[in-house]
């Protein structure tokens, strides 16, 4: 079946891409060219977070395990968070992940870390142009299909803590 | 009544889960009289005809370590799925595909290349290959084939209960018998340990910083180890804030960093990328350049973060259509 959103009307390869924006800065700047009626590239799906820094890693793997060819953070300009702190810890961890994807054959211009503030409505409409265009250029992702279940999410026995060797009926 | 039938099989193993049944010590005497052990190939002569011949669910138990990579392994776990009522992935690699589970970051060419072409101790020039089938005078042999991307046990066949660890901690291990036999069981896909991190318990936990802020990091041979402070304050990537409890911190005790054989605690769904994150969040640098450059001083994130969880994280392999390694 051919998937609309994966390949236009022109044939051409439509990345799917997830974007998550901060609340504070880059969400308000994607609001703010969604009033100024500016257009860009359609293919992000847009995840609004507070803070580019409650990122967890582990959304960015979802994100390309559940289909992503493309992941764009949003955050605030460094020393504008609104947290303080928050977009440095972002770039630290994605600083990391970048080169921990490549070990896994995942090339890094498909994972993108922006600085946009609140009033740059037209740099939202620049990066969402940019991504889609370098990460139709890489091509769809393609993940071996898995399980996804995993036994970290099941209950545990809780009991086995209080329950030391000594004082099992051996 | 008759003692309940146990079965102990081991796949892609090291032995060291087998060597950790027999840590028992005297405790294996006990377990020993409490059960009829009817199948471990490691220990005593049993064959694949010997399990071909039960009933189905005969044995009340089954415990299989190792991951499953091969043909003949997964043709085995599914036998012993049939005939026992309970089936327990034993130790890390069975648990979340483990150490074996590295593989899964190339290809099997790529696998097989380095260990009959490139290891330092080998010699073969021919770069013969272990063959699937192959012919002799007397007649035909067949070996067991890889597969190109190693599972642990529930990709494979229904886990009722995981037991973790690089090998299971004895205590572990022994709670886990005696619960079966008394049958104390918890809800089914249970993790056989505490659900708290390593640092909870760590005799070093006094010494961690409410916030780290780290320099740089170092693996243990870099720098003098202080016996008494947070491995993880002193630079070392210890993974115990991620890591489920169990093993009373053996690590930590003798000196070295935690590297997360426990697995994860049943908040994370992906192991590596939560260690990853506690890890790089705890550098104290907000410039770009300093942050790539000490980024870069972990040689093998993948196989640090990873390391016993490749085939369970949810990247599962390295996507080698796009050129992994
Ligand atoms: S879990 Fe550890 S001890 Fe057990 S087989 Fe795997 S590598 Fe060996
Ligand atoms: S980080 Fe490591 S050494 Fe420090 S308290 Fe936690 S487990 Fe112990
Ligand atoms: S300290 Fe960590 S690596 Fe060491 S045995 Fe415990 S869980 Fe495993």
């Amino acid at each position: 079946m051919s998937d609309p959103i994966r390949n236009g009307s022109d044939g051409r390869f439509e990345p799917r891409i997830v974007a998550f924006f901060c609340n504070w800065c880059t969400y308000t700047a994607a609001d703010l060219a969604g009033t100024a009626r500016m257009t860009y590239a359609p293919n992000a799906r847009v995840v609004r977070i507070m803070c580019s820094g409650r990122l967890d890693p582990q959304f960015i793997m979802a994100a390309f395990r559940q289909g992503a060819d493309g992941v764009l953070i949003g955050g605030c300009h460094p020393g504008d968070c609104h947290y303080q702190e928050g977009n440095y810890k972002a770039l630290r961890r994605i600083t990391l992940l970048k080169k921990l994807l490549s070990q896994f054959g995942i090339e890094p211009e498909r994972l993108r870390l922006e600085w946009i503030s609140a009033s740059e409505g037209d740099r939202v409409q620049k990066v969402m142009n940019e991504m889609t265009e370098q990460v139709r250029k890489l091509g769809p992702l393609h993940l071996e299909p898995m399980k996804l279940q995993h036994p970290g999410a099941a209950a545990s026995l809780s009991h086995v803590k209080a329950t030391p060797v000594k004082e099992m009926a051996l | 009544m008759s003692k309940p039938k146990v079965g102990f099989y081991w796949c892609a193993s090291c032995g060291g889960c087998e060597e950790a049944i027999v840590d028992l010590d005297e405790a294996i005497l006990d377990v020993v009289a409490a059960v009829d052990v009817v199948f471990w190939p490691c220990a005593m002569d049993f064959k694949r005809s010997d399990v071909e011949a039960m009933k189905d669910n005969e044995m009340a138990v089954c415990f299989i370590n190792g991951a499953v990579r091969s043909d003949e392994q997964l043709e085995m776990v599914e036998l012993l799925r049939k005939k026992a009522g309970l089936v327990v992935a034993f130790g890390s690699c069975s648990h979340e595909g483990g150490i074996p589970g590295l593989a899964n970051l190339y290809t099997k060419a790529g696998v097989l290349k380095a260990a009959y072409g490139n290891a330092f101790s080998t010699v073969n020039p021919e770069y013969t290959l272990p063959m699937a089938e192959f012919s002799f005078p007397e007649g035909k042999g067949t070996l067991p084939t890889l597969f190109e991307t190693v599972k642990s046990l529930d990709q494979v066949i229904d886990v009722d209960y995981f037991l973790p660890g690089c090998p299971p901690p004895v205590k572990l291990i022994v709670n886990a018998v005696m619960a079966i036999l008394k049958g104390e069981l918890p809800e089914k896909g249970a993790v056989l340990a505490p659900d708290m991190a390593q640092c909870d318990e760590c005799p070093r936990k006094d010494t961690k910083p409410e916030k780290l802020l780290l320099k740089q990091f170092y693996r243990p041979f870099q720098i003098q180890v202080d016996h008494e402070k947070c491995l993880l304050a002193q630079g070392l990537l210890c993974l115990g804030p991620v890591t489920r409890q169990g093993c009373n911190n053996s690590c930590m005790v003798g000196n070295m960093p935690c590297t997360g054989c426990m697995g994860p605690t049943s908040r994370v769904r992906d192991y590596g990328a939560k260690a990853l994150s506690a890890i790089a969040t705890s550098l104290d640098s907000n410039d770009d350049a300093e942050i790539v450059a000490v980024m870069d001083s972990i040689v093998d994130p993948a196989g640090t973060f990873y390391r016993y969880s490749l085939p369970t994280s949810l990247m599962h392999r390295a996507n080698v259509t796009n050129g992994g390694k």
